[in-house]
């Protein structure tokens, strides 16, 4: 099989995946849960539940409040005790739902069995509706609607859906980890993806290092290929190892070779990238009624070597998940959400869990240390690794000084913030730092325009 | 010999007129009319060229003021009065007075009264930690101590001070140009006139989040009792959103309010040390 991947510069950063061999544990239930309004990309939910209620497990507790919003489910059975602002992990008060746990009644509708459903709905609608009413959102990182995704603009077409099972972030093995346990749920819920989008072919991207998913993959896909005609449009590929191939845009040039032109989306190519944890999320939405209301993390880190793969209810404290896995070890000196390479560090560890949410990552003092930033050297290795092929260092000298009119032209809104210039730089110019405040300047001045 | 040397010099001499005669008719032919008024307006400008007033330096500025031919929302804050009487001058109209303003840090989140909860790493620059979280204390409105302000600040009028963590503005030296309001991503430094002989109050906080949050953050954190509105005889104080916000239009310095705050959130700055009653203004 031909390794693929996408062109345009990227890295190489040594994978860590010491976590990939750790089973999913399912996390008990804490005593408390706060569920946070704003946990998809868009407009905060808006809470439907007062504070006495009860609620039973996957019991709407918010509603959409704008075109781009999802709906949000209780994780928890127990009573509404508060619903009040509180910070998340970057110190943003945003509306909270605590819910005071009190055993685990889930709501009747939803099916607990773990039997396969093969059987696919005809009506692509119901998919699309069923993954909205259950508050299905991309869990590839950015949160987006799924249901949105699902429904492209009139006059576009879906020809390819792309399954990302990438992972290409060091450290995370959550993907890796319901693509092994998971595999035949996955592959139903990519049959359910493709049906909702007309029937069109959908490719399985993993990336090599993911040896063990690729064999589990391949060997269900196969005996399930007979089950539904849908089925049949599946296939898995397989990319080399290189970082940021889980980007939507790089995994599209690596499978179908083709380039997401500047200010346009995936579907403007005929592409749609779906995360595989999300086609887990929608195969339990349509099959099994089952809201999104649990996700998979991966707690890890150099330290200790903490290696936990989880299964957990959203809104669970970041606090209560550390201590369940042994306690924050005593030599980590930063705390992520998300890879090193583009997750965020935790400000605050009595933040919750949201559904996108996909790691605790532990690294320590020699690994968080930055190494202080001297002159630029004009070497021009962060415009090679450039996924997006812009030139960081020509945006860092015009963010410095504010050229917004430069910064555009010279294309900083396609920054997809990979961080690899940051990386790959040695003489340590905090080019990413720079590049992303003037990104968020450039995008704000082209939507005043409109 | 002498006449490669006589030829050498008569050819280079025809060249260097020739040359001149051509440069005098195309820079004749091609001058720019300008007003001579503008180079007036910018002899009697500071030069400081900081941008203050909104445009790109002195002679920006000079240019505007010529085009329209009147001073309406043209101000130069660093020259004040005194330039915009001399530029009115230059114009032939009447300049308008307009009180002095000075910048006006408000947060007074010490390092005593607001604790750290974690700590940034990143790049030393405000607009980027701002980007990435709420800041290193548990107050996500304040002051985040990289000192943009003081970056930005063409006159060394602002300075961090190590005690506090927080920017120190130095009134003799602030021409209330408005840099570091710009350039401060959390909007905590406002231009406030400077009152008479310097004496100001003002509201220390720019704390939105409601009192019990916001003094768990900071113990100096305005938590929007109103207690300084309903003392205040003026009418000046507004408390909207949990946060106090003194109109120094209206301020007649009566320094009420600040006896009154619970939490010493109102700050009187520049009186004497024995206060007179009422200052009118």
């Amino acid at each position: 099989m031909r390794k693929l991947t996408f062109k345009m510069g990227g890295i190489h950063p040594a994978d860590k995946k010491i976590s990939s061999n750790s089973k999913i544990e399912i996390l008990p239930l804490p005593e408390k849960v706060y569920v946070s309004m704003a946990q998809h990309l868009g407009a905060p939910a808006t809470p439907v539940v007062a504070v006495g209620d009860t609620v039973k497990v996957g019991d709407v507790i918010a509603e959409p409040s704008g075109f781009v919003s999802a709906y949000v489910h209780s994780p928890v059975s127990g009573v509404v005790k508060a619903i009040a602002p509180r910070a998340d992990i970057a110190g943003n008060l945003v509306p909270h739902i605590e819910i005071e746990v009190s055993g685990d009644e889930w709501r009747e509708d939803i099916d607990l069995s773990t039997t396969l459903i093969t059987d696919i709905p005809e009506n692509p609608a119901d998919i699309i509706n069923k993954v909205k009413l259950a508050g299905v959102v991309g869990l590839g990182g950015a949160t987006f609607p799924t249901h949105i995704k699902l429904s492209p603009p009139p006059g576009k077409k879906a020809e390819c859906i792309i399954l990302n099972g990438a992972e290409c972030e060091p450290y995370l093995t959550s993907d890796n980890r319901i693509m092994i346990e998971r595999s035949s749920e996955i592959i139903i819920g990519a049959a359910l993806l493709s049906h909702a989008m007309g029937d069109c072919p959908v490719v399985i991207a993993i990336e090599e290092n993911k040896n063990e998913a690729i064999m589990t993959m391949s060997s269900k896909l196969s005996s399930l290929q007979h089950t539904t005609s849908v089925c049949g449009k599946l296939s898995i590929k397989v990319l080399q190892k290189k970082y940021p191939q889980g980007g939507e845009k790089q995994l599209i040039d690596a499978v179908m070779g083709r380039q997401v032109p500047s200010g346009k989306i995936p579907i403007d190519v005929g592409a749609v990238v779906q995360n595989v944890g999300t086609a887990l999320a929608v195969y339990e939405a349509v099959q099994k009624n089952r809201p999104l209301i649990t996700n998979v993390m991966t707690v890890t880190g150099d330290c200790q070597l903490v290696q936990h793969n989880y299964q957990f209810r959203i809104g669970t404290p970041l606090s209560f998940i550390a201590e369940q896995a042994g306690g924050v070890p005593a030599s980590a000196a930063k705390i992520i959400s998300g890879g090193p390479m583009m997750g965020k560090a935790i400000s605050n560890m009595e933040a919750t869990t949201v559904k996108g949410t996909s790691s605790l990552l532990y690294l320590t003092e020699e690994q968080t240390k930055r190494r202080p930033g001297s002159a630029c050297i004009r070497c021009g290795r962060c415009a090679g690794a450039c996924p997006m092929g812009l030139e960081p260092y020509l945006l860092f000298k015009l963010a410095k000084v504010s050229d917004m009119e430069a910064l555009e032209s010279n294309a900083v809104q396609d920054c997809i913030e990979c961080g690899c210039c940051l990386y790959s730089c040695p003489a340590s110019v905090p080019l990413l730092d720079m590049i992303r405040p003037a990104k968020a300047d450039v995008l704000r001045i082209i939507k005043t325009r409109k | 010999m002498s006449s490669v040397f006589i030829w050498t010099v008569a050819v280079i001499l025809g060249l260097g007129v020739l040359s001149a005669v051509l440069l005098y008719l195309l820079a004749s032919k091609f001058k720019v009319e300008e007003d001579p008024r503008i180079d007036e307006i910018e002899k009697v400008m500071p030069g400081a060229n900081c941008g203050g007033c909104g445009f790109a330096g002195c002679r920006a500025f000079a240019q505007a003021c010529v085009t329209a031919g009147n001073l309406d929302g043209n101000f130069c804050p660093v020259g004040g009065n005194d330039t915009m009487a001399k530029v009115a001058a230059v114009l032939g109209i009447e300049a308008k007075v307009k009180a002095p303003q000075v910048a006006v840090v408000r947060c007074n989140g010490t390092c005593e009264a607001r604790p750290k909860v974690n700590r940034y790493d990143g790049m030393a620059s405000c607009r980027v930690q701002a980007m990435l979280y709420k800041g290193e204390t548990g107050c996500p409105w304040g002051c985040l101590g990289c000192g943009d302000c003081v970056n930005a600040c063409s006159f060394g009028a602002i300075q961090m001070n190590p005690a506090t963590g927080l920017p120190e503005v130095d009134e003799s030296k602030c021409t209330g140009c408005g840099a570091c309001a710009k350039a401060c991503p959390k909007g905590i430094i406002e231009l406030r006139n400077k009152g008479p002989r310097g004496m100001r109050v003002y509201v220390d906080c720019v704390n939105k989040d409601k009192g019990g949050v916001a003094r768990k953050a900071c113990a100096n954190a305005c938590i929007g009792c109103s207690k300084c509105a309903k003392v205040c005889p003026h009418d000046a104080i507004t408390v909207e959103s949990n946060l106090a916000y003194i109109d120094y239009a209206k301020c007649k310095l009566c320094k009420k309010c600040v006896a009154e705050c619970p939490t010493g959130a109102i700050h009187a700055v520049n009186f004497p040390v024995l206060p007179k009653k009422k200052e009118e203004e």
